[in-house]
């Protein structure tokens, strides 16, 4: 689970670590409400309003802006909230539609009152699959894209591994804020920062932070001005709070339905969909449907009772989409028996009652032959296989038929 | 021979009495598995499936067990891990899926200073064809034979294994390591396994999207492999970014591609499939020394 740049940065300040400080709005009088605090606070004029979506780049498509008076605030907050921002990582890129902002953030703008004496750096903290264990990965290349820095310049990008059980160690702190070429009163801030972003990062179950930059200002504050927060969805059992802040207007309508049928779901951009128990055999069948001339539309594993309730859920989940012109399902029946699952799927048929499209129906595994006779003998119009390579071999007929 | 389960294996179910723990249990009692008995909490001095239920691991390994399948849920599923490994059981196969990616970091570093090794989690389990079944993968598809399976999916893996059957072949050990971020056997040391069995002929290796464990396992059968292996990666059409249900099945950089992982394996050697459907005819085929 992913959170608003405002939510991951309440998460970090609960934990102790220094932020940019700012107020979120949903509207242009609370931004301007936000923005009169916060200048009293600051005691200077300038302030920054960022766009709050669940995707980075935002500067690059207009959802940063510089803020140093009220019509500033008026402007770019009526501009940017109900704006569809376009950005690299936005759905289609900077040629897609971009995303509906329904919140901005009203920040401090950190480099002020010296913009020349502030330094940006570069910090994240994920878990490493190679070393199985946590990670800090800094550079002093901050406000960049770390992957072209480490691409260019590896030599700058440092990483920390810590140990899983204790923790990290305060010579491993000292030895980040030495590396980042800080001293005196910004080192021991920084020093205190990534100790507390260590604790905030194992405390939340967190899967990614990412402090980009975190900036060091002339008065040897250190703060994160913008942060990256993935959550483990496996822990948010015991995070109620932080479920809380999930955010269903960034996520795909249709991933939200199947998410509520506890379907393992996700919407892809091609004319074929695909039904399928377990998740490799899910992104397998869908291979299967490029190598046989289409595109998958999603990925969608039913899990392992693929029983007539779920596979009519998962049935018009697909269904929804338009760009859908077959549907393949491929169950490998193993405990749970073919000649059920195809039970299922003709009477899911008969319940949704119009459906459109070609199906393939490939059962394979205990009683699969009497599950291809029951599909056969329906009367649907629905074709049948047993082997994968058939079901491959039909997706290409079913598609040279539509076309 | 095979590799980590056989007929002499002496198993315990953890999560015994539970759902899941009791279905798949009878599920390997049926299947000819020596399971001796389970662990519940609570409930050790009872009889379950006819068998004991001891109230620790450590009571069930004075009773002799070797080996240890939990069915335990997530939120206490790497308790159960550790609590099997300091009881001296040889070799944890855990099947839950859902496990807290922190919670695994800690169980990993606590199994370093154990002797067990762990398969899995969020895993189908290992099974050694007419021998012993610890998981929960159908067994009839299964047929003895000479073909070693590695795989991070289930139904993926049982594709696979149908495929073998139905080309005339049998399988000595499938091993189903999870797809989860963190697993206990990496693809290098189930292959490495395999590739150390006299009775593996052959052995096919089923990856997906996300991590380096193809790339490193490639490079170690490139230095040290005395068997042909066929290789499939799962996720050729992935999106970036996007977990594809397996919690470890996410593209985040280049290398975590099928089409990065593959063309690594093929420079390995693998004999790499595109299509999911041939991997049993390809393994036939590479058998038989028919060039692919």
């Amino acid at each position: 689970m992913n959170l608003h740049e405002y939510q991951g940065k309440e998460l970090l300040k609960s934990y102790g670590v220094a932020i940019q400080d700012g107020t979120v709005a949903h509207t242009v009088e609370e931004a301007i409400a936000a923005y009169n605090e916060l200048a009293a606070k600051t005691g200077n004029k300038f302030a920054v309003i960022k766009a709050q979506i669940h995707a980075g780049g935002r500067g690059k498509g207009g959802g940063v802006k510089l803020v140093k008076n009220l019509d500033d605030v008026k402007t770019h907050a009526g501009n940017i909230l109900g704006m569809m921002l376009k950005t690299p990582q936005t759905p289609g890129g900077m040629e897609g539609p971009g995303k509906l902002v329904r919140k901005i953030l009203i920040a401090e703008d950190a480099y002020v009152p010296d913009f020349d004496a502030c330094k940006e750096f570069y910090i994240s903290v994920l878990t490493d699959r190679e070393s199985k264990t946590n990670v800090i990965i800094y550079s002093t290349e901050g406000g960049m894209d770390i992957e072209a820095v480490a691409e260019n310049t590896p030599h700058l990008v440092h990483k920390e591994y810590v140990h899983p059980t204790l923790g990290l160690q305060g010579f491993q702190a000292r030895k980040i804020a030495f590396n980042l070429g800080l001293s005196g009163d910004a080192f021991k801030q920084m020093v205190k920062f990534v100790t507390a972003l260590y604790q905030a990062f194992v405390g939340s179950d967190a899967t990614l932070f990412e402090i980009n930059p975190c900036v060091v200002t002339g008065e040897n504050r250190v703060i994160a001005v913008d942060a990256k927060v993935a959550l483990d969805d496996n822990a948010l059992y015991r995070h109620a709070d932080l479920e809380a802040m999930r955010d269903e207007d960034e996520e795909d309508p249709t991933d939200v339905e199947a998410r509520q049928y506890d379907l393992n779901f996700v919407n892809l951009d091609g004319n074929v969909g695909c039904m399928v128990n377990g998740a490799g055999l899910a992104m397998a069948t869908m291979d299967v449907i490029k190598l046989s001339g289409g595109e998958p539309a999603n990925f969608l594993d039913v899990g392992g009772t693929a029983d007539a309730r779920r596979v009519e859920q998962a049935f018009r989940i697909i269904l929804k989409d338009e760009k859908v012109k077959a549907i393949l399902i491929n169950i490998f029946g193993g405990i749970v028996r073919c000649d059920r699952v195809a039970q299922g799927v003709i009477d899911a048929y008969k319940n949704i009652g119009d459906i459109k499209v070609p199906i393939i129906v490939r059962l394979q595994g205990t009683n699969a032959d009497i599950a291809k006779q029951m599909i056969d003998e329906s009367g649907l119009a629905v074709h049948s296989a047993i082997l994968l390579q058939e079901a491959a071999d039909l997706v290409s007929k079913v598609l040279a038929e539509v076309k | 021979m095979s590799v980590l389960v056989n007929k002499h294996s002496k198993v315990i179910v953890q999560g015994f009495t539970g759902k899941e723990g009791t279905f798949h249990a009878t599920q390997m009692i049926e299947y000819g598995t020596n399971v001796i008995g389970g662990v519940t909490p609570g409930k050790g001095g009872t009889l379950h499936l006819e068998r004991p239920v001891f109230h620790t691991v450590a009571d069930a390994v004075a009773a002799g067990a070797d080996t240890s399948v939990i069915f335990v849920p997530p939120p206490f599923a790497a308790d159960a891990i550790m609590e099997a490994a300091e009881a001296g059981i040889k070799v944890i196969i855990c099947i839950t899926e859902g496990i807290p990616v922190q919670d695994m970091v800690k169980a990993k570093a606590y199994l370093q200073n154990t002797e067990a090794r762990l398969i899995g989690p969020n895993c189908p389990g290992v099974i050694t064809p007419g021998e012993a079944k610890c998981g929960i993968m159908p067994g009839f598809i299964h047929r003895k034979g000479s073909i070693g399976i590695v795989s991070r999916s289930g139904t993926l893996t049982y594709e696979a294994v149908d495929q073998v059957t139905k080309a005339g072949m049998g399988q000595s050990t499938c091993i189903g390591i999870g797809g989860d971020p963190i697993v206990g056997t990496t693809t290098k040391e189930a292959v490495e396994l395999l590739m150390n069995d006299p009775e593996t002929e052959g052995i096919i290796m089923i990856g997906e999207i996300g991590g380096g464990m193809e790339a490193e396992a490639a490079y170690w059968i490139k230095e040290n492999g005395t068997k042909p292996v066929v290789g499939f990666i799962a996720g050729q059409t992935a999106p970036k970014g996007r977990k594809m249900g397996h919690a470890g099945a996410i593209i985040g950089g280049a290398a975590d591609t099928a089409e990065a992982k593959m063309k690594i394996m093929a420079e390995c050697g693998i004999h790499v499939v595109q299509s999911p459907a041939t991997i049993g005819a390809t393994m036939a085929q590479v058998l038989k020394g028919v060039a692919v």
